[in-house]
């Protein structure tokens, strides 16, 4: 009966508008609960409670914030450009949903489980630097403005390296699938032999995302609040989903290339009774409390330090690891083949 | 349906093509160029070349086109001024366009394949090994066959690219770049004296310096800030 009805285009079109429903739904409402981690957290590191008010333990503030955010203002300044001024917050926001349809969440469970899954990433957080660059431009702002042009300069560089680093991790795949990734981890998770790659991308996932100590596109203490500056209510929720959704993607992201995706730590008896789905949420779990704890601990990048540290460091240490991992895996006769 | 998902692609992609040489804001015309490289990303993922599609979104739509709007959106246009422009040299872009165009249509008309030529390589597509992805067959055919070429190409863009390095790079007289190395080496001695002194007493009464003289010119980076550059040595504190 299912089969039959799901087998008809409306049926389709019905089973993948569910299917999205199921990874989107879980993404907001963690989305939701990822703030209030963050206050927690940073609370309980400089010794604060956080928020404790609304709900045991502060449970309902994430849903205080949203209600207080959309029943606000909505402002546009008014030598702002319109349409691109409403287009760009929408832009971020969809874009860190959209990216989420390729993740597997469980051996070939994706919404849409292709053969280039990486560059379908790679291309998405690529183009989150339009939200902000055209936010930054239809805003009509000084700080708007300058908070656009770091950011796209920022994002730029840093995505040089997070591709070299997919690279170095590809070589050792020999396929661009997603599932194949950590299908290829069953051994060993690659943050083990490849470990400097990992924390090199775990920094530029940081720089990626605009979040601590790489926030200059927003430096509250010099461009007031930079590209975001003139929105208010919903458009500025937006971005701020937008910009949580793409930690929670980055920290995806970080945990399929490095930390083996739905994969348990071992392949042995109490490990595998845990479902690969709660493996990868635990892992995501934990790259999100790095980032947090990196926010917590760092003063914010000088913008000179930054290109510096982006340019002059990363790129020539993932360029020789690069050479240097297809170097090993020639030599060792490892190198992965026909795979695709 | 996947011709009317072409025709979505390809009408669009026109249009958006058309939007940018008639927008009258050159942001909007740099946005609608992205929008057309969409599009022909999507024309490419219509044609089963996912991984062309793929990298055609990360090179021109991620990294090319966003240097584009970087610099368009600090230009400072006078709309009237390219007004006029447009009077004066639309005359000569139609004639350089219908040039192109009537070259285009000669070669289009006169095209003619030698049947002495070799097949072309297609990277084992149709090979009986077994349907490969596109990647893979884009990887063969360029890293194996044509890897001679490919190479070539990249060191023309490497030339091109120290080429503008070495026309924008100018080396600052007044240098305020950081030296990092320079930063870690320097000790607690270079910097810090400790002065034990009586009440009273001014510390240069008995030559004391807070610094130890001529420290200061070993650490900071000569040149920057008034310090005469290291070769003139006149500022020496003696």
């Amino acid at each position: 009966m299912a089969h039959f009805f799901f087998d008809t285009v409306i049926g389709h079109v019905i089973l993948i508008v569910l299917e999205a429903l199921a990874v989107l739904v879980p993404l907001l409402i963690a989305v939701a609960y990822l703030t209030l981690m963050e206050r927690k957290v940073m609370a309980a590191m400089q010794l604060r409670r956080g928020p404790n008010v609304n709900g045991i333990f502060g449970l309902l503030q994430a849903f205080a914030d949203a209600i207080k955010m959309i029943t606000k203002e909505t402002i546009i300044p008014s030598g702002a450009n319109r349409f691109l001024f409403l287009f760009a917050p929408f832009l971020t926001f969809s874009l860190a949903m959209v990216a989420w349809a390729v993740v597997p969440t469980g051996n070939g469970l994706a919404v849409a489980n292709i053969n280039v899954g990486i560059l379908y990433l790679l291309a998405i957080s690529s183009l989150g630097v339009y939200g902000i660059l055209i936010a930054g431009w239809a805003s009509n702002s000084k700080y708007a403005f300058l908070g656009g042009l770091r950011s796209a300069a920022q994002m730029v560089s840093y995505e040089v390296s997070i591709g070299l680093v997919i690279v170095s991790v590809l070589l050792a795949v020999g396929s661009l699938n997603l599932n194949d990734i950590i299908l290829a981890q069953r051994h060993i998770w690659f943050c083990v032999p490849m470990f400097p790659m990992f924390i090199v991308f775990f920094i530029s996932a940081l720089a990626e995302t605009n979040r601590a100590p790489f926030d200059l596109p927003e430096g509250e203490s010099e461009l007031v609040a930079g590209f975001f500056v003139e929105y208010s209510s919903l458009s500025f929720g937006l971005f701020f989903l937008g910009e949580y959704a793409n930690m929670i993607l980055m920290s995806g992201m970080v945990s399929i290339l490095f930390l083996g995706g739905w994969l348990p730590p071992l392949g042995i008896a109490p490990f595998t009774w845990i479902p690969g789905p709660l493996w990868l949420i635990a892992k995501i779990i934990f790259c999100l409390f790095v980032f947090i704890w990196t926010r917590a601990t760092f003063p914010r990048y000088r913008y000179d330090q930054l290109m510096r540290l982006g340019w002059k460091v990363f790129l020539p240490v993932s360029l020789l690891w690069m050479i240097a991992t297809a170097g090993f895996l020639l030599a060792t006769g490892l190198l992965p083949q026909g795979v695709s | 349906m996947i011709q009317l998902v072409f025709y979505v692609f390809a009408t669009v992609l026109v249009a958006s093509a058309a939007m940018v040489i008639s927008a009258r804001n050159p942001v909007h015309s740099v946005l609608f160029l992205i929008l057309g490289f969409f599009n022909a990303a999507g024309l490419f993922l219509v044609a089963g070349a996912e991984f062309l599609a793929m990298i055609l979104v990360i090179v021109y739509v991620g990294a090319v086109a966003v240097l584009f709007l970087f610099v368009v959106m600090m230009l400072d246009i006078d709309f009237t001024k390219m007004r006029e422009g447009l009077q004066r040299y639309a005359p000569f872009g139609a004639a350089v366009g219908c040039v192109l165009f009537a070259e285009l249509v000669m070669a289009g008309l006169h095209w003619v394949t030698s049947p002495a030529v070799p097949a072309p390589i297609t990277g084992g597509l149709g090979e009986p090994g077994g349907p490969m992805t596109n990647t893979a067959a884009l990887g063969t055919l360029i890293y194996t066959h044509y890897i001679l070429l490919f190479q070539l190409c990249g060191l023309i863009l490497l030339v091109a690219m120290i080429g503008a390095i070495t026309l924008t790079l100018r080396e600052k007289p007044t240098g305020r770049r950081q030296r990092i190395d320079r930063q870690h080496g320097r000790m607690r001695e270079d910097t810090l004296e400790m002065l034990d002194l009586p009440l009273g007493n001014g510390t240069t009464a008995n030559g004391g310096f807070l610094r130890p003289p001529g420290s200061y010119y070993d650490t900071a980076v000569p040149g920057s800030y008034g310090i005469p550059s290291s070769d003139s040595g006149e500022g020496e504190a003696k």
